[in-house]
């Protein structure tokens, strides 16, 4: 038997199909993942995600701390509640985990993926070694996402006049602590929307009154197939301890001035840089009926050899799309092997749909 | 809980088989095949014409979570595919009995007689 989060018998009682997901008891669907997926790009729809670690960092070395642990700069975080998406790195410019950080009035937020808890706790916990930093695991506390483009109007609704009006003022990637709630403008879905942090013993009432509204439960599935047409990567699946950002799609996060801050991983990735002719993560779209998988063979005649990484069917696009780690000198046009036959793929930018719009 | 049909014989690679008045067999997948699958979006059916055997692969389903195999129940020759299925897949979901993928000319009807039967398949399905 797997974790449980304080949402297990609600999803079983909205008839959740549930699978193992990194140690935990999560729904997969709550009947078809394909309407799920609709729902949250036309409306909105409400995920557990209470399964992601959430870590309070303390201490007065907490700001040059996290300025070695993570890639990106948190100097670029201004004001508390503000967030920024960063790789967290090992020496040789591998992904240990991609994480958020939210600035707080004490310290920093970190949330970190679920079946990389173990892991990224040692590494944070190794790397602090000789700065004055707390590392506190919030086991105490749960997740919501709500997300979609009314998922704001709707949570609104459901919550108290002051808490809708900061709701309603914050700006995307912004954050506000309410009392032990903390409310951001984020997710992992391509459309607008909410994470929510709440203590776990509020999180069943909570998900309860947002569903009685009738905000649609999502699953694992839908937010599968979500983040791939936004093009936003998977941990273990787009990228891990083996590649690094530079050939994950992931250059945007990485906070190269000023010059003399020495992050860990820095010097690897240089040395990547330097070299030259990278592989790189790219989106591909088949124009034919099928789908593609990770791990099928993306070939680029004249050019090499490639993978796909994560594969799915679109249910915006109505056909498969995949991000892909192909040769650096790849064209707009490659081919991928599905069951020993060799179909034609479109190599198009790694976002497909964002804000309900197809962008490919 | 899924539904299974008694008056369909079934293969433990969860296909129907329907033997037609005409002496043809129909075959698709179970419910509780699609129940397992999820939301089916792609299917790559036989050739007409083609000659398989008993066992012998005789398509894809492709689901957003997976493909899958699908095998003749019997052997035969394929003389119809339900071609409606390529714009429609999602009939699988909700009508996998009336969303059937081939029918075949059977070599041998008594093979049909070797497939499970609604209990046989109930067992069968409980256990997997």
């Amino acid at each position: 038997m797997g974790k449980r989060t304080p949402l297990y018998d609600q999803h079983l009682a909205l008839g959740a199909k549930m699978v193992d997901f990194g140690g935990w008891d999560m729904p997969l669907h709550y009947g078809s993942q394909v309407e799920e997926h609709h729902q949250v790009r036309r409306d909105c729809g409400v995920f557990d995600v209470s399964h992601m670690t959430v870590v309070d960092l303390s201490g007065s070395d907490a700001k040059v701390f996290l300025q070695m642990l993570l890639a990106n700069d948190v100097a670029r975080l201004a004001s508390p509640g503000k967030a920024l998406y960063s790789a967290m790195l090992n020496e040789r410019g591998g992904v240990v985990d991609d994480l958020i950080v939210y600035l707080t009035e004490d310290g920093y937020c970190l949330v970190v993926n679920a079946a990389t808890r173990d892991k990224d706790l040692a590494w944070m916990q190794q790397c602090s070694e000789g700065f004055d930093v707390e590392l506190r695991e919030r086991a105490d506390l749960g997740m919501l996402a709500v997300q979609g483009p009314q998922a704001r109007a709707r949570t609104c609704e459901q919550v108290n006049h002051v808490r809708a009006e900061l709701i309603r003022a914050l700006k995307p990637f912004q954050g506000f602590a309410d009392g032990d709630w903390f409310i951001a403008r984020t997710g992992y879905t391509g459309e607008d929307g909410l994470e929510i942090i709440l203590p776990q013993d509020q999180v069943a009432g909570f998900f309860s009154e947002l569903v009685g509204a009738g905000i649609s439960p999502i699953g694992l599935g839908a937010r599968d197939t979500l983040r791939l047409e936004a093009g936003m990567n998977l941990y273990g699946q787009d990228m891990d301890d083996s590649t690094s950002p530079l050939i994950s799609n992931m250059a945007w996060t990485l906070a190269w001035e000023p010059a003399e801050r020495q992050f860990m991983g820095r010097a690897a990735l240089e040395a990547q840089r330097a070299q030259g002719a990278l592989p790189r993560l790219v989106g591909l779209v088949l124009e034919e009926r099928g789908v593609l998988r990770a791990h099928q063979v993306v070939r680029v005649v004249g050019v090499g050899d490639g993978e796909i990484t994560s594969g799915s069917y679109s249910p915006t696009l109505g056909k498969s799309i995949a991000l892909a780690r192909v040769p650096a000198a790849t064209g707009v046009r490659a081919e991928v092997e599905i069951r020993g036959k060799w179909y034609p793929v479109r190599v198009v930018q790694p976002t497909f749909v964002r804000h309900g719009k197809v962008l490919i | 809980m899924s539904d299974i049909r008694a008056d369909l014989r079934y293969a433990a690679s969860h296909e129907w088989a329907r033997l037609e008045a005409d002496g043809t067999v129909t075959v698709g997948i179970s419910d509780h095949a699609q129940e397992a699958l999820g939301d089916v979006v792609f299917i790559e059916l036989p050739d007409v014409g083609a000659q398989l055997a008993a066992g012998q692969e005789a398509g894809v389903v492709e689901s957003v979570k997976a493909a899958s195999d699908i095998y003749a129940p019997v052997g035969g020759e394929v003389i119809a595919v339900n071609t409606g299925l390529a714009d429609g897949p999602e009939g699988v979901n909700s009508d996998p009995y009336g969303s059937w993928f081939f029918k075949l000319q059977p070599s041998d009807v008594s093979e049909l007689d070797k497939l499970l039967d609604a209990d046989g398949y109930r067992a069968a399905a409980d256990e997997a």
